[in-house]
């Protein structure tokens, strides 16, 4: 059985890279198993430290592990108006790198651009991806994704709809 | 047609059949949108902040007012101030940054610097200029024509002749003592802004930030998702009444079975929510009895203060405001607002309950701004399709929470603003 140890960017960037392929197909229930139980999905607000808490500063996203499912059930409706019909989208995420290894997790940043077109408009959202990943014994899991924006606020973009 | 006569036809009301028409127009036409720079935006009590951002002497934030950039301080002798962010020499702005701490701020282009209260404090070469240079006041930044605080939020006016803000207030000023009454020791805003455009009209954003007859379709799915915790909410539903509070002010106030961190305890807080949410309610009995602890504790506000301040005290309460940069976009600016002295507990569901509803990646925000934006597509067929309709619950004695008459108090007040002859 593969350990932490052998865990080298290669096999880090194939876990993000299949992230990415899973949210860009919309196949978001597969795309929640790649969250351990106790996960947490952060998107702080962009006038805030990147490593802020959500318990005392307001994000724009900060869903643990009951909200992340509830999310993804909301965008499988049809009446999640936002994202029905579905945006098109495209997550590039590039510069990995594994930044510390702990004893049962790795920090890992990736730059990351996600694109999202629909009704003749194409946004970007621009930052950086920021993850605590586990080895369980289905492989790797996140344990926390933080999004951390490069812009000055959601301008244009006006919402975060989709999962970045 | 002239932007005159497009102003004549702007709304149409018809008692007899209780129809109040909004012409779309109003949502569409550049030239109205300059008649609102003049009209409202120039005229109005407008919000600028809260003094708790500006918790220690020399602190400061930059935001933008009405299309202005705005220095908001606080001297080292605790005395606020509201300022045009640019610099009496040559117009840069002379504070780059969003919010922080200084003793003066000097333009980065020549150099001068100002004192916490704008006053010209220093000019690189100042021999070459006369000894009475600054005996005017002329070299000092300009401070905004009308500056007013009530209970904390502190509000601009460029119009001088305005009337002072608690009479602009009229019967919002209740509203506004219902959100102050909570703490003892003050409201404070909490750190992070919610900072986005909508590609829409802003006065589809007044109108949808006090409406509540669109939750049942456009918020279906945040509905499905209180029901899916159904056990955990409170057995309350939705139900109150909407109000016109004058000026243009309006509220809708009702109940609702999500919790409150000040103070519906709901149970998926627990006994430890039950113990901290009980110990505020009976504080607040004590301080107002129990009729306003009640209504403080159990009933909902989504108040607007006209033209364009939001104040939605719900699962958590929200400071929401927004100016059109085009016909069909805005900039809006939210904050989330909370007792100074609560528990690190109560902060944390207070802000876990925001985001669940409210903003950019809430459950139900995204929903609201793909509304206004395909509202605002709806009006290219202006032409043709000329009128929006909200007489619901007109001729009503006592209109629900769910009827229009809070946007029909916005849309009056609007129409006789931009009809107002100068000084009015």
């Amino acid at each position: 059985m593969t350990t932490l140890n052998e865990i080298g960017r290669p096999e880090v960037e194939d876990f993000l890279f299949y992230e990415a392929e899973l949210l860009d197909e919309w196949r978001l229930d597969e795309w929640l198993t790649l969250f351990t139980e106790d996960a947490n999905y952060y998107v702080p607000s962009t006038d805030v430290a990147p490593d802020a808490s959500a318990d005392n500063n307001l994000f724009y996203i900060a869903d643990d592990r009951y909200r992340l499912e509830a999310r993804v059930a909301r965008l499988n409706k049809r009446m999640a108006h936002s994202e029905y019909p579905r945006s098109k989208t495209r997550h590039l995420v590039s510069n990995v790198r594994i930044r510390e290894r702990e004893a049962d997790s790795l920090f890992v940043t990736a730059a990351f651009i996600t694109y999202r077109s629909k009704d003749d408009v194409t946004d970007a959202f621009v930052g950086s991806h920021r993850y605590r990943l586990v080895l369980t014994d289905n492989g790797l899991k996140i344990r926390e994704k933080r999004c951390v924006l490069d812009l000055s606020g959601l301008k244009p973009q006006g919402r975060i709809s989709i999962i970045l | 047609m002239t932007a005159e006569a497009a102003l004549r036809e702007a709304i149409h009301v018809d008692n007899g059949r209780n129809l109040f028409k909004v012409s779309r127009r109003n949502f569409t036409d550049p030239e109205i949108l300059a008649a609102e720079r003049e009209q409202i935006f120039d005229r109005c009590w407008l919000y600028l902040g809260h003094t708790s951002e500006l918790a220690k002497p020399g602190d400061f934030v930059t935001r933008v007012v009405a299309g202005r950039p705005i220095l908001f301080t606080r001297d080292k002798a605790g005395e606020l101030h509201a300022m045009f962010n640019t610099c009496p020499h040559r117009g840069a702005t002379v504070c780059r940054e969003r919010h922080g701490n200084a003793n003066a701020f000097q333009c980065f282009y020549h150099g001068w610097t100002f004192g916490q209260d704008g006053g010209l404090r220093g000019q690189p070469g100042k021999e070459s200029y006369d000894e009475n240079f600054n005996a005017d006041g002329g070299g000092d930044m300009v401070h905004v024509p009308r500056f007013e605080v009530y209970r904390d939020f502190a509000f601009v006016c460029f119009d001088p002749k305005a009337v002072p803000l608690v009479e602009y207030l009229a019967g919002g000023a209740e509203y506004l003592d219902l959100v102050a009454d909570q703490s003892e020791a003050g409201m404070t805003i909490v750190g992070g802004t919610q900072d986005y455009s909508i590609r829409a009209n802003w006065k589809l954003l007044t109108e949808n930030s006090i409406d509540g007859y669109h939750a049942a379709t456009t918020h279906a799915t945040y509905l499905d998702y209180l029901k899916g915790t159904a056990g955990a909410l409170a057995k309350v539903g939705l139900n109150g009444v909407g109000r016109d509070l004058g000026n243009g002010h309006a509220v809708v106030e009702y109940s609702a079975p999500w919790g409150r961190p000040v103070a519906q305890w709901i149970p998926a807080w627990g006994e430890d929510g039950k113990r901290e949410v009980e110990g505020i309610h009976a504080r607040l009995v004590e301080r107002f009895g129990e009729n306003k602890a009640d209504r403080l504790a159990f009933r909902n506000r989504n108040l607007l203060i006209f033209p364009n301040l939001i104040i939605n005290d719900v699962m958590a309460i929200t400071v929401r405001t927004f100016y059109p940069t085009e016909p069909d976009l805005m900039q809006v600016c939210a904050w989330a607002i909370a007792p100074a002295d609560e528990s690190e507990w109560a902060r944390k569901y207070r802000l876990f309950n925001f985001l669940e509803f409210l903003g950019p990646g809430g459950f139900a925000t995204p929903d609201d701004v793909e509304a206004l934006e395909h509202c605002q597509r709806g009006f290219q067929n202006v032409k043709e399709a000329r009128w929006n309709d909200i007489s619901k619950g007109m001729g009503l004695a006592e209109p629900s929470f769910d009827d229009e008459i809070q946007i029909r108090a916005f849309w009056s007040k609007w129409n006789d603003q931009m009809l107002a002859g100068p000084g009015a």
